[in-house]
């Protein structure tokens, strides 16, 4: 059952993100981004981390998404920039994209014809928002200042850029 | 079997007091405001739901050729999938509730910030100003204030050590949470009402400056839907008040499940005199409410539970 579900779930992510890529309007192909994001925390909800799963929603289809979706929203002009982007797209220029996922897409199908335990499925008990809470405060504190720090600095960043400009319109 | 009717008999009763909100609504804000409300249809204007729904359904369902038509159309979907879904995690009683699991705050958040796209893919889907306008002013309010509805959460969970709801409910046996977590209380209070954008946050559709927000271009039962949408999304924060709160069904003598009803209905009533009480903020006052002090009181609540638990240890 486990494994029907993640194959569904796989195979909408992979979909929906193929179709992320190949939309010309840019809030259709945020939305199937959006798809993907759900995907994928049903994947981590299938895979034992229920607070994994909950997070990847709120943080990621929740608010980062919104933001992007916002900012779109603001600048798409309907037809005109879908038009823009249908002549700014050619599918050579994907090649790049293609060859590093065809790299990526080697190393699971290698990963998959090697019986190694990494990828045994038994043994899956739910990690609880505790268990978390303890290994980030603990063994992974430093990582957490780090981030810590980097966010004020983007705070006090986004501060003075959006000050300089009130006085500039003053 | 029982598991599968219980949901269903839930949500159509969900809906139908949904529904009857409209006019329970109309008719105390009449009362407050010194006038009848509707009183024609039926005895008390009690059918007056009825005839509201005879008319949408019967309007005609216009989708305007300048919109993006898919989206229109999921967009009403939305809101009412992602509120209708909020109800599964509610403990209505010791024995009814559908779903009890361990990550249900987390659950209850991501439902609230994903019925941001709602508001936005209708505002945007439109191609209209004033839907576009509406659907901007409604995700900067929801998103920003989803930020500190989160951290004000965090402190009933600090207490009731647990994120599901059934267990929240029962460390309230002692004490409600609403005395050691007043702040928490009001802030959730006040993101609730302008995560459902009810008045006086009710900007996004502020129908005096964008006619009627990101709404505008619906008609029919694609607007019944938001307009549906909306008092679910009052039930649900009402509910989930009650259950953080006050106790959910904890209260002597009568049964569980009428005492979850009554507490539920006097937040409601409570935030319908909200709406009769109070005027709408100006924009930027909204916004600058939420950030300079929602924000900084939500972490000085979080701070002060942490420094009291640990002192108590």
């Amino acid at each position: 059952m486990i494994n029907l579900l993640f194959y569904l779930a796989a195979t909408v992510a992979l979909m929906a993100a193929i179709l992320t890529v190949t939309r010309h309007n840019a809030v259709h192909a945020l939305l199937y981004l959006i798809v993907t994001m759900l995907a994928i925390s049903l994947i981590f909800f299938l895979f034992g981390a229920p607070f994994a799963a909950a997070l990847q929603i709120i943080v990621y289809a929740g608010a980062i998404m919104v933001l992007f979706v916002f900012v779109t929203m603001m600048l798409h002009q309907g037809e005109l920039s879908t038009r823009q982007e249908a002549q700014l797209y050619r599918p050579s220029q994907s090649l790049g994209a293609i060859v590093l996922s065809l790299i990526l897409l080697l190393e699971v199908v290698y990963l998959l014809s090697v019986p190694e335990r990494w990828l045994s499925s038994q043994q899956m008990t739910p990690i609880s928002a505790k268990q978390i809470g303890i290994t980030l405060y603990s063994s992974y504190i430093l990582l957490v200042e780090i981030a810590a720090l980097l966010l004020l600095t983007a705070l006090i960043g986004a501060f003075h850029i959006a000050r300089r400009h009130q006085e500039g319109a003053s | 079997m029982n598991e599968l009717i219980t949901p269903i008999i839930i949500l159509i009763l969900l809906l139908l007091s949904a529904a009857m909100l409209t006019w329970v609504e109309r008719r105390v804000l009449g009362l407050w405001q010194e006038r009848y409300g509707p009183n024609r249809v039926g005895p008390f204007g009690l059918l007056q739901v009825v005839a509201d729904m005879i008319k949408l359904f019967t309007k005609e369902d216009w989708i305007p050729p300048f919109a993006d038509k898919v989206i229109f159309v999921l967009a009403p979907m939305i809101v009412m999938i992602m509120m209708l879904l909020g109800f599964a995690i509610i403990p209505f009683s010791p024995e009814l509730q559908i779903a009890d699991f361990d990550n249900a705050v987390l659950f209850f958040l991501a439902i609230s910030s994903l019925s941001v796209y709602s508001v936005m893919l209708a505002g945007f889907s439109s191609n209209s100003k004033y839907a576009l306008f509406g659907a901007l002013r409604a995700t900067a309010q929801m998103i920003s204030y989803e930020v500190f509805m989160g951290l004000s959460l965090m402190g009933v969970v600090m207490l009731a050590d647990s994120f599901s709801l059934s267990e929240i409910v029962e460390a309230q046996r002692e004490q409600w949470f609403f005395i050691p977590q007043f702040l928490a209380l009001l802030i959730f209070l006040i993101a609730g009402i302008a995560e459902t954008h009810r008045a006086p946050f009710d900007l996004p559709e502020a129908e005096h400056e964008i006619v009627a927000g990101f709404h505008t271009e619906y008609s029919s039962m694609k607007f019944g839907m938001f307009f549906i949408g909306e008092y679910l999304g009052v039930l649900l924060i009402s509910m989930m008040i009650v259950t953080l709160f006050f106790g959910g069904w904890l209260g002597p003598i009568l049964p569980p499940l009428v005492w979850f009803l009554l507490k539920t209905m006097l937040l409601v009533l409570f935030f319908i005199l909200l709406r009769a009480a109070i005027p709408r903020p100006r924009y930027d006052q909204l916004m600058s409410l939420g950030w300079k002090y929602m924000l900084p009181l939500a972490l000085v609540n979080l701070l002060l539970t942490g420094a009291l638990l640990l002192f108590n240890q």
